[in-house]
């Protein structure tokens, strides 16, 4: 399951000048996988990808440390009346979200998105958004 | 044997012609060898569903009381062209409008007429005796209209070039988005599906054959432009009444950091009249070869990193100098197959019948590039070769006077025979004298990866170099990399002040 976690920086113990990923994997002995990290002087984003058997328990644990966490779900949605299914999303994305079926329908395995980004503006009809 | 068009009518009108699509020959002549196949299947249904950039429409907007001779016409605030008497126009898929946000322009005109959506029409005119008015906005549907024909100049290219890039930076064509080092692929056209794949001698493809196209029963007018076919790029000039097309078939689209373009289904359906006929609609992907080309190379003439077919395009993935690179295709493999099965659907039923073409299309022209009266300024003609050097091992001082000295604020960094390995600005200098000694020599502050220039190189590629970059000057280089020369933001000057070029 992907969680986006996102904290302050501004306050000198605020969570993110803390090593909370590296504490929560610590205690917990989940092991966590950092897809993305977007962090500067003032706040930063984190989307991790953790088992969803212990995501309750390391969302808990976040949350105690003050990080606020979200659930991403269908990071990318597809609009299927705009979609063609021409595939111009497909070799941009580093993630082979993006797949034919034998009818050479678009398929889109959303779990595996990590938010990059790229195929919003790839796409030529304007049939893909990302999760806000 | 041999089939006449006559025999091939009647059955379609009896309800009892075999139609196949392009898709499903190969394995027909495969069972039942070039004869049987000829026996066995009457018609071959092509189709392809892609960007069409060269689309538009001729508009007759009927008469307002009193009369106006437009001269400037919009349609959803999108320029057509209005040179062509007084209430006609053709507007241009690419046309974008000047006001909107985001890009917007004639194919999104076009996709709101055939939803059935009303468009803004906005025109002027200086007024004449006969045509008194001097403006008009009104709303119009498309069955408002007395005629709406859309004329494409260029449509169903035989085959396209696949893109990658070369260059350390994405690229934004209309070949879509082009990630740096070769990191993708992307490539156009339905392969087996295509038309003019399946006639590549254009012996049954030509003026007067009936078509598919967007949906409507269209036709093919004759060789479309910049039609290649000697060099296995031909092109078709098609029309079709825009008042029967469909959504389904004509869609809008925007090329990132490119523009506006048309995506629009055209299919054409292939008399199977002898055997020639036979062997060329049973062309696989695996026949259709097309080049990768490198997009990175701002020039006409772009250099070839892999030939391929469409089947490896198809696949998924290429090969590019030992590397595997994910491929995308541009145009809708799923919605070529569309076109071809409505088609044949339509020729099954007897909604449309074959012709042969009352003129031919050259299947050996191939087209020029641009005759170019006016000299390209190329970099050797404004560079500055008095070129002040310094080598890595000199101390930061020595720089420091050769900028003063030289009244520049680029010194290339040379090795001992003289090849550029890099280069050192006043900013580097300066940075060196606020960090308290850290810094000595020149390789200790000088850029190592140099954005350079050749002699020969046109000017204007040099320019988008400075200004992509952010920085003021480029050294230029030969061949073996030795320095030549150098171009700074204050040579392209030169060009503004219209004395040497007009």
């Amino acid at each position: 399951m992907k969680l986006l976690l996102s904290f302050s920086r501004k306050g000198q113990h605020d969570p993110g000048r803390e090593p909370v990923i590296a504490r929560v994997v610590k205690e917990t002995g989940v092991l966590i996988n950092v897809e993305k990290a977007n962090i500067d002087s003032m706040a930063g984003e984190v989307l991790v990808d953790v088992p969803d058997g212990d995501a309750d328990l390391i969302r808990r644990r976040f949350e105690e440390m003050g990080v606020s966490v979200r659930v991403v779900v269908d990071a990318i949605v597809r609009d299927e009346e705009e979609c063609v299914d021409c595939g111009a999303c497909m070799s941009v994305c580093p993630q082979e979200v993006f797949s034919f079926d034998p009818e050479w329908r678009l398929c889109v395995n959303a779990e595996r998105c990590v938010l990059c980004g790229r195929c919003v503006p790839a796409c030529p009809h304007g049939a893909l958004s990302q999760q806000e | 044997m041999e089939k006449s068009l006559d025999l091939i009518n009647a059955r379609i009108r009896e309800g009892s012609a075999r139609v196949v699509t392009a898709e499903e020959m190969p394995a027909i002549v495969d069972e039942l060898g070039e004869e049987g196949a000829l026996e066995e299947v009457d018609v071959v249904t092509t189709g392809t569903f892609g960007a069409m950039c060269s689309s538009g429409a001729f508009f007759n907007f009927g008469h307002a009381d009193p009369p106006i001779r437009m001269e400037r016409v919009w349609l959803n605030d999108v320029e057509a062209y209005a040179g062509i008497a007084a209430v006609d126009a053709y507007l241009g898929a690419t046309q974008q409008s000047e006001t909107h946000d985001r890009p917007y322009g004639g194919a999104h005109v076009l996709e709101e007429f055939v939803s059935g959506s009303t468009v803004e029409l906005r025109a002027t005119s200086h007024g004449t005796d006969c045509y008194p008015r001097r403006s008009i906005t009104t709303e119009l549907l498309l069955e408002d209209m007395n005629q709406a024909i859309m004329v494409n100049p260029r449509n169903a290219y035989q085959r396209y070039n696949a893109a990658t890039n070369a260059t350390d930076r994405t690229l934004h064509t209309y070949m879509g988005t082009l990630l740096p080092h070769c990191g993708n692929v992307s490539y156009s056209g339905a392969g087996t599906l295509s038309p003019l794949v399946n006639d590549p001698g254009f012996r049954v493809i030509g003026s007067g054959v009936p078509i598919f196209l967007g949906g409507a029963r269209g036709m093919i007018i004759g060789e479309g432009t910049q039609h290649s076919a000697g060099t296995g790029f031909g092109t078709l000039m098609v029309t079709g009444d825009l008042k029967e097309m469909r959504q389904e078939f004509l869609r809008a689209a925007v090329m990132s950091g490119y523009g506006v373009t048309l995506y629009i289904g055209v299919g054409v359906p292939i008399p199977v009249l002898d055997t020639e006929v036979v062997r060329s609609t049973a062309v696989r992907d695996e026949d259709i070869l097309t080049d990768i080309i490198d997009y990175g190379t701002p020039r006409r003439d772009r250099p070839s990193l892999a030939r391929v077919s469409y089947a490896d395009l198809k696949s998924g993935s290429v090969e590019i100098g030992g590397e595997t690179v994910r491929t995308s295709p541009l145009s809708s493999y799923r919605r070529a197959r569309a076109v071809a099965r409505e088609l044949k659907t339509w020729i099954e039923t007897g909604k449309m019948e074959l012709a042969l073409p009352t003129r031919r299309i050259d299947p050996k022209k191939r087209s020029k590039p641009m005759r170019q009266t006016a000299v390209t300024p190329r970099v050797r003609e404004i560079m500055d070769r008095r070129v002040i050097s310094i080598t890595e091992d000199e101390d930061i001082r020595v720089a420091a006077k050769k900028l003063l000295k030289g009244e520049t604020n680029h010194l290339p960094v040379v090795d001992a025979s003289g090849l550029l390995v890099g280069i050192v600005t006043t900013y580097d200098v300066s940075k060196a004298v606020v960090s308290d000694g850290r810094f000595r020599q020149v390789k200790d502050i000088m850029t190592r990866n140099v954005i350079r220039t050749m002699p020969d190189e046109p000017v204007d590629i040099a320019a988008q170099k400075l200004e992509q970059n952010n920085i003021s000057a480029l050294p230029v280089v030969d061949a073996s990399n030795r320095v030549v020369g150098i171009l700074s933001a204050i040579d392209l000057g030169k060009l503004l002040s219209g004395r040497r070029w007009r």
